[in-house]
């Protein structure tokens, strides 16, 4: 695929943005070193709304860009080069998916437009992801539901005016059918969050739900029919968080090839070393190949190819792969110095490890591939 | 009716009445590939023909100029083309290293004249050419290469010895790098063209481990070439030797997505009862899938001419790593089937036989530690690489 001028203009914008706004030094870093309980800056993502990138993937009609999965790639590896945290992923893309076409999108939409909106996904209820399994309860009750069961991984939990919970109505564990989609205002009664930090220094909350009430209206899409909604949601959310898994692995190979170019061992520079060479080329070849794929996803969706579903596995577990590779040799490459906090490249291999476990690591797309 | 949805419905109607029903059934092996020349024996009436009706229309060299024997055809009908032949399963006409390899060379750096006596030919499949590279001493480092080749005044003089010349003993022509000087170790090599049949010319097999001889020694003792056959300026035959490395290594690189099935591996490979295998296998799968999608997107990156000069390296390391790969799993999952090397069940011994070829994909063409080391220094531009 080769990008058209608009979407090398975005890419361009977004990277001048991101290089100069959401560095390390400014955002990943300040937050976390200042304790912010939503290790992230609003400051940041109003800029974003300004920009238009909250929106990226809002219809026209209501107000956004109407882009697709293949810009929302292109702003999202700009955000792995950076480490910059921000809930454009949860908010942007995969609530938003959720979100488009239904009643619940005319009034969380106008939000996140302006950037004061911040949404999360509720999916995983163990260590790890299992869409299928879901087992949360959603049971009729007064004009609604409530909804019992737990929550974990809930990236933003804590942060978040908006929840989309997976929930189970029908169907038993296993099936995708009997799943329904809600869209739950982060003030409903009978939730308890606990926020917790993760290895990367972002946070993802922990959520019990005791009988929480929830308006009927609240249902996105069909009763039971939740899956189809879901599905979109994680396809857009795979691609998109294995654009960022590439944008981590170039970032982190970027800052080593310039290490390899200037630290000096046994009287030469160390990528002067045939292994060390071949080694760096290698991963050059491997984040290509992983940027391919991820882009033939996202270009395959906004095509609505039926071909998207197996290729969003390949790009996630792909793009998993290879970034931990990346951040690997990364910290390996830099020696010492690379296990300092001082020095960001540990920053991204701390990344990886998160991007890697949302929305299903390697080892399940791999298994979903193989299923297809 | 579009210029191209017409072109599209006169390419259907042709090739149903052109491509015989024999060349719409899967090659089971290499040796079904149709290689023509002076002397290739072809399986049948049908292949012969197949290779005849496409040659004389230019299409097995669809986007090559029609003054050049091509088809002549844009980007857009190239890919038309070869869609309706996918659709009916229609085999490759020719299997070429003129096509794949000296054509393009040709086409940069020929003369007029070189460019219309050699390459209508190359299209009708009429001579068969060999690729003349390595030396004994000069493998992947071809600027080792000690081939001498005299300016006797009205001719060349060529003396010396060539090594895994693929097919030198079927093959008509020759297009060989030789020394015009010893001056600088890149700058003495020249690109020449001769006739296999001229005197002096020797070749002899080399029998491989997979138990066939594809490749051959070949021997130059005081051969006599015109001197109008050097391809672009002596001493500067570099330039067009690396410009056709770099399409024989896009060529090799297109193994690693297998045999043009469109199936995975884990789907042609059917049910598998080891976990361990079938996890290595669905982790291949991913990789193999990545890289076609790198493929298609090198290829348009190629067509916008945005790819960077090196990226066929990378390509030729990524796909031929893959390729060796599969096989090995083919092997796995094939168990003492796959072991038989005679049998008529084991077809021959294909899947161990071509398990050992692989092997020679990542020497071939350059080593992939040579393209390694291209990528390291020009794309990533790493010191002293």
């Amino acid at each position: 695929m080769i990008l058209t001028d608009d979407q090398r203009q975005l890419a361009d914008m977004t990277r001048t943005f991101m290089g100069e706004e959401g560095t390390i030094k400014k955002q990943l870093r300040h937050w976390r070193d200042i304790g912010c309980k939503d290790g992230f800056g609003h400051g940041l993502w109003k800029q974003m709304a300004e920009l238009g990138l909250t929106g990226l993937a809002i219809p026209e009609e209501e107000g956004g860009l109407g882009l697709g999965t293949t810009e929302a790639a292109l702003v999202m590896e700009e955000v792995g080069r950076n480490l910059t945290p921000s809930p454009f992923l949860t908010t942007s893309i995969v609530a938003v998916e959720a979100l488009k076409g239904s009643e619940q999108g005319k009034r969380w939409f106008p939000g996140i437009l302006s950037g004061d909106t911040i949404a999360a996904f509720a999916i995983d209820e163990g260590p790890h992801h299992r869409p299928r399994q879901i087992a949360l309860e959603a049971k009729r009750s007064g004009n609604g539901f409530a909804l019992s069961g737990s929550k974990q991984f809930v990236v933003h939990g804590a942060s978040a005016d908006l929840l989309i919970v997976a929930a189970r109505t029908g169907g038993s564990a296993g099936e995708s059918k009997g799943l329904t989609l809600f869209a739950v205002p982060r003030d409903a009664a009978g939730m308890t969050v606990e926020n917790v930090a993760l290895a990367d220094a972002s946070k993802a909350a922990r959520i019990t739900f005791e009988g929480t009430q929830i308006d009927a209206d609240a249902v996105i899409g069909e009763v039971d029919g939740g899956w189809e909604p879901l599905r979109r949601a994680m396809r857009a959310g795979r691609t998109g968080a294995a654009a960022e898994l590439v944008g981590v692995a170039a970032g982190a190979s970027a800052m080593t090839v310039d290490y390899l170019k200037q630290r000096k061992q046994f009287g030469k520079l160390i990528g002067e070393f045939q292994v060390l060479q071949h080694r760096a080329a290698h991963l050059f070849g491997e984040i290509e190949i992983a940027r391919a794929a991820t882009f033939k996803a996202a270009e395959l969706l906004d095509r609505g190819d039926e071909r998207a579903g197996v290729m969003t596995h390949v790009a996630k577990a792909k793009a998993g792969r290879v970034s931990a590779l990346a951040v690997q040799e990364a910290v390996q490459m830099h020696g010492g110095i690379g296990m300092t906090d001082e020095h960001d490249i540990g920053l991204y291999m701390k990344r990886e490890k998160v991007l890697d476990a949302l929305f299903g690591d390697a080892n399940y797309h791999a298994r979903m591939v193989q299923a297809a | 009716m579009s210029d191209l949805a017409q072109f599209r419905a006169d390419t259907r109607a042709w090739l149903e009445v052109n491509c015989p029903a024999e060349m719409r059934t899967p090659m089971r092996s290499e040796d079904d590939a149709c290689w023509g020349g002076r002397h290739f024996k072809f399986q049948s009436e049908a292949q012969e023909r197949w290779m005849r009706v496409m040659g004389e229309k230019g299409w097995t060299v669809p986007d090559w100029p029609a003054a050049y024997g091509g088809g002549g055809l844009s980007a857009a009908e190239t890919k038309v083309l070869k869609e309706e032949m996918r659709a009916i399963g229609a085999r490759s006409p020719l299997s070429s290293f003129g096509i794949s390899m000296l054509g393009p060379a040709l086409l940069k750096y020929g003369t007029e004249e070189q460019k219309s006596r050699f390459l209508p030919e190359i299209a009708r499949g009429e001579i068969r050419w060999c690729q003349g590279y390595s030396e004994p001493g000069a493998g992947s480092d071809l600027a080792g290469l000690q081939t001498k080749c005299e300016d006797m005044g009205d001719h060349w003089l060529v003396n010396g010895q060539k090594v895994w010349t693929s097919y030198a003993d079927q093959a008509d022509w020759i297009f060989c790098l030789v020394r015009t000087s010893t001056e600088t170790k890149h700058g003495g090599i020249s690109f020449l063209l001769f006739d296999m049949e001229s005197e002096g010319v020797s070749t002899k097999p080399i029998l491989l481990i997979s138990g066939y001889s594809p490749f051959c020694e070949t021997f130059f003792d005081d051969v006599k070439v015109p001197k109008d056959q050097v391809v672009g300026e002596v001493n500067k035959g570099w330039d067009v030797a690396k410009y056709l490395l770099g399409h024989e290594r896009e060529m090799i690189s297109g193994m690693g997505l297998g045999s043009g099935s469109s199936r995975t591996l884990a789907q042609s490979l059917g049910e598998i009862d080891d976990p361990v295998l079938a996890a290595d296998v669905a982790l291949f799968d991913v990789d193999a899938l990545a890289f076609a999608a790198m493929s298609e997107h090198f290829i348009d990156q190629l067509k916008a001419g945005e790819a960077h000069p090196a990226m066929p390296s990378m390509m030729k390391y990524a796909g031929t790593e893959l390729n060796k790969k599969r096989h090995e799993l083919i092997m796995a999952a094939g168990g003492s089937d796959a072991l038989e090397w005679d049998s008529e069940r084991s077809r021959g011994g294909k899947a161990a036989r071509e398990w050992l070829r692989t092997k020679a994909n990542s020497i071939e063409g350059g080593t992939s530690e040579v393209q390694l080391g291209i990528v390291a220094k020009h794309i990533l531009r790493l010191p002293g690489a």
